[in-house]
């Protein structure tokens, strides 16, 4: 019933009032992919109409924006974004659906996508378009194995194919002036049908560590083998002045606290440096650190994917290593 | 309570990786397998709620027969039974392909809760226990650390990011994904182990199954080894010849020091 061309629909979320910083990459991979085939990019975010945040929509202006407004949309249940979602792909009859690769994303969009017979390519971190692109669909990369290898992906067959885009994989674009519509888009709720209640988020304990302002970092992960051996790397930050922070198995054994924890699940930091000890570098890791000015890894696997973002390297055992580099580090500070 | 518990064998995660000749995934040869770790914690998870309000726990999996081995552990565990959905030929499947069959073997079950990783650590797609949810019509929560008994269903604790959680409530029967580390991962004990032979290990096929074979929509190409994002000065030498030149980089060219 629509009259619009298809093109490619992105679906922004708001964080701390703002659109995210991953929403924005997100639309930067639906421009990518909708220029390497000449379509066009609508956006929709769920919020009033009313709402100032619209005015802050920047990067490459999208055709329409699609205010997604019902009450039953206050509070975010994988039912109602799921039902919402649905009725606008329904009415914009998009080719290509992109999400940042959130953890609200993740809750919902599996689902969403079955219901259009669909599978969704979760955690994109590349898309390469082909020439010839109406007959040539485009490939798209996404980590396995932790990281430790990349594979090439491609939707085929009709009816839309659902992206979900890792954070920091594509560079949010500056603002650009061009002509938008925006839509207000009312889906049919029934609130008997949100089978979840969601409770008020909250954090779990008061932070003491702010990793954020920490100049260097020294960060452990599974190759320190045992909670005994931590003063080994507690030694080296101390040496350097710096903060202690780890992988998500770390904390997860209770050895250090959630709070000193990097990655998508943990903090998101850019310190000038990031030691990386017996740390191999999953994605989930990768996204919350390499933004840092300088890292360098520390590793017993000259293959661990931590050495692709790596800008010092040593190849070594860690328990030789790291008390060299506490002696070196003092012995410099004299 | 009946609980259903979807669990995937992967490789080891220090396994060699080396790209097979079609080039579409690893050689698996010498390839040492373990069960994936998030779902470890859901079959923790699982076994934990058993023993506080009894009930019984049954694991599901699907893979070729050497999935067999991943599924004696869960039973020494104290899982009490098995269904293997048993096809050497589940890479020909996409997500949703899996999550059919996997909809199909469980659908007659009239389990209370069905637990699964929030995400396998081979192929990490995160989204098998959440298809299978919308498959089998019932509602889900993802990343889920806890789980308690409340009025009519089950009261969950939900990862945030940023170090943020919430409670959500939901009615049984429902899927949920668990997310790793919040409980202490069990050992089986010897007792656990031998009584493990004797526990039922229910064998289907797809065919048996007849979850309808649909043409996959998603296309796994081929898989290559990365690029590297930046260029890595490897530092050699001894431990302390490396250190010292380690520290020469941070003192002098990034000036941290």
């Amino acid at each position: 019933m629509s009259e619009l061309t298809s093109g490619v629909l992105v679906f922004l979320e708001i964080k701390n009032r703002e659109i995210s910083r991953i929403s924005w990459e997100a639309m930067a991979a639906a421009h990518t992919l909708a220029e390497g085939h000449g379509l066009s990019v609508d956006v929709a975010l769920v919020s009033s109409p009313g709402n100032p945040i619209f005015e802050t929509i920047h990067g490459k202006a999208p055709r329409t924006v699609y205010a997604i407004d019902h009450p039953l949309l206050h509070e975010y249940t994988a039912d109602g974004f799921a039902a919402a979602y649905a009725q606008l792909i329904e009415q914009v009859n998009p080719s290509y659906v992109v999400f940042p690769h959130t953890y609200q994303v993740r809750d919902f969009a599996p689902c969403l996508a079955t219901r259009f017979k669909q599978v969704l390519i979760s955690d994109v971190t590349g898309i390469e378009t082909h020439a010839g692109a109406e007959t040539a669909p485009p490939t798209f990369i996404r980590q396995l194995l932790q990281g430790k290898l990349n594979a090439h992906y491609r939707h085929r067959g009709t009816g839309p194919c659902f992206l979900s885009i890792q954070a920091g994989a594509f560079r949010a674009d500056a603002a650009e002036a061009g002509a938008t519509t925006l839509a207000t888009f009312e889906p049919r709720l029934d609130a008997a049908k949100i089978r979840t209640k969601p409770g008020e988020p909250f954090r779990a304990s008061a932070q003491t560590v702010d990793l954020g302002s920490a100049s260097i970092l020294v960060s452990v992960g599974r190759g320190i083998k045992e909670e005994a051996n931590l003063p080994i790397v507690q030694e080296l930050a101390t040496a350097l002045g710096a903060e202690l922070a780890a992988s998500r198995p770390i904390c997860d054994s209770g050895w250090l606290p959630m709070e000193r924890q990097v990655g998508s699940s943990g903090q998101t930091v850019a310190p000038k440096v990031y030691l990386a000890i017996g740390i191999s570098g999953a994605i989930q890791h990768l996204v919350g650190m390499k933004g840092s000015q300088c890292i360098v890894a520390i590793n017993k696997d000259e293959n661990a994917p931590i050495f692709e973002v790596a800008d010092y390297g040593i190849v070594g055992d860690l328990f030789d290593v790291v008390p060299a580099l506490t002696a070196a580090v003092l012995k410099a500070k004299g | 309570m009946k609980i259903i518990v979807a669990i995937k064998q992967v490789p080891e995660r220090d396994a060699r990786i080396r790209i097979d000749a079609e080039g579409t995934w690893i050689d698996l040869q010498d390839v040492e397998f373990t069960l994936n770790e998030s779902d470890a914690y859901a079959l923790e998870e699982a076994l934990q709620l058993k023993e506080e309000h009894g009930g019984e726990v049954v694991v599901l999996s699907a893979g070729p027969e050497r999935v067999g081995k991943t599924i004696r552990e869960a039973l020494a565990k104290g899982a009490d039974r098995a269904i293997h959905v048993e096809s050497d030929d589940l890479a020909a499947y996409d997500a949703l392909g899996v999550a059919r069959l996997l909809a199909a073997a469980v659908k007659d079950e009239q389990a209370d809760l069905i637990l699964t990783g929030l995400q396998s650590d081979d192929l990490g797609l995160g989204q098998t226990g959440v298809i299978l949810a919308e498959l089998l019509g019932l509602p889900h929560a993802s990343l889920i650390l806890k789980i308690e008994a409340a009025e009519g269903g089950v009261k969950v604790l939900r990862e945030l990011e940023d170090g943020w959680f919430q409670h959500v409530e939901l009615p049984t029967p429902a899927v949920l994904t668990i997310q790793s580390g919040n409980s202490k991962l069990r050992y089986a004990t010897l007792m656990g182990i031998k009584k493990a032979k004797t526990k039922e290990v229910r064998r289907v096929t797809p065919l048996e199954l007849a979850a309808e074979p649909e043409a996959s929509v998603v296309v796994l190409e081929r898989v290559l080894l990365p690029n590297k994002q930046r260029t890595t000065q490897i530092l050699g030498g001894s431990p302390a010849e490396a250190a010292a030149a380690l520290v020469e980089k941070l003192r002098f060219e990034v000036r941290a020091l």
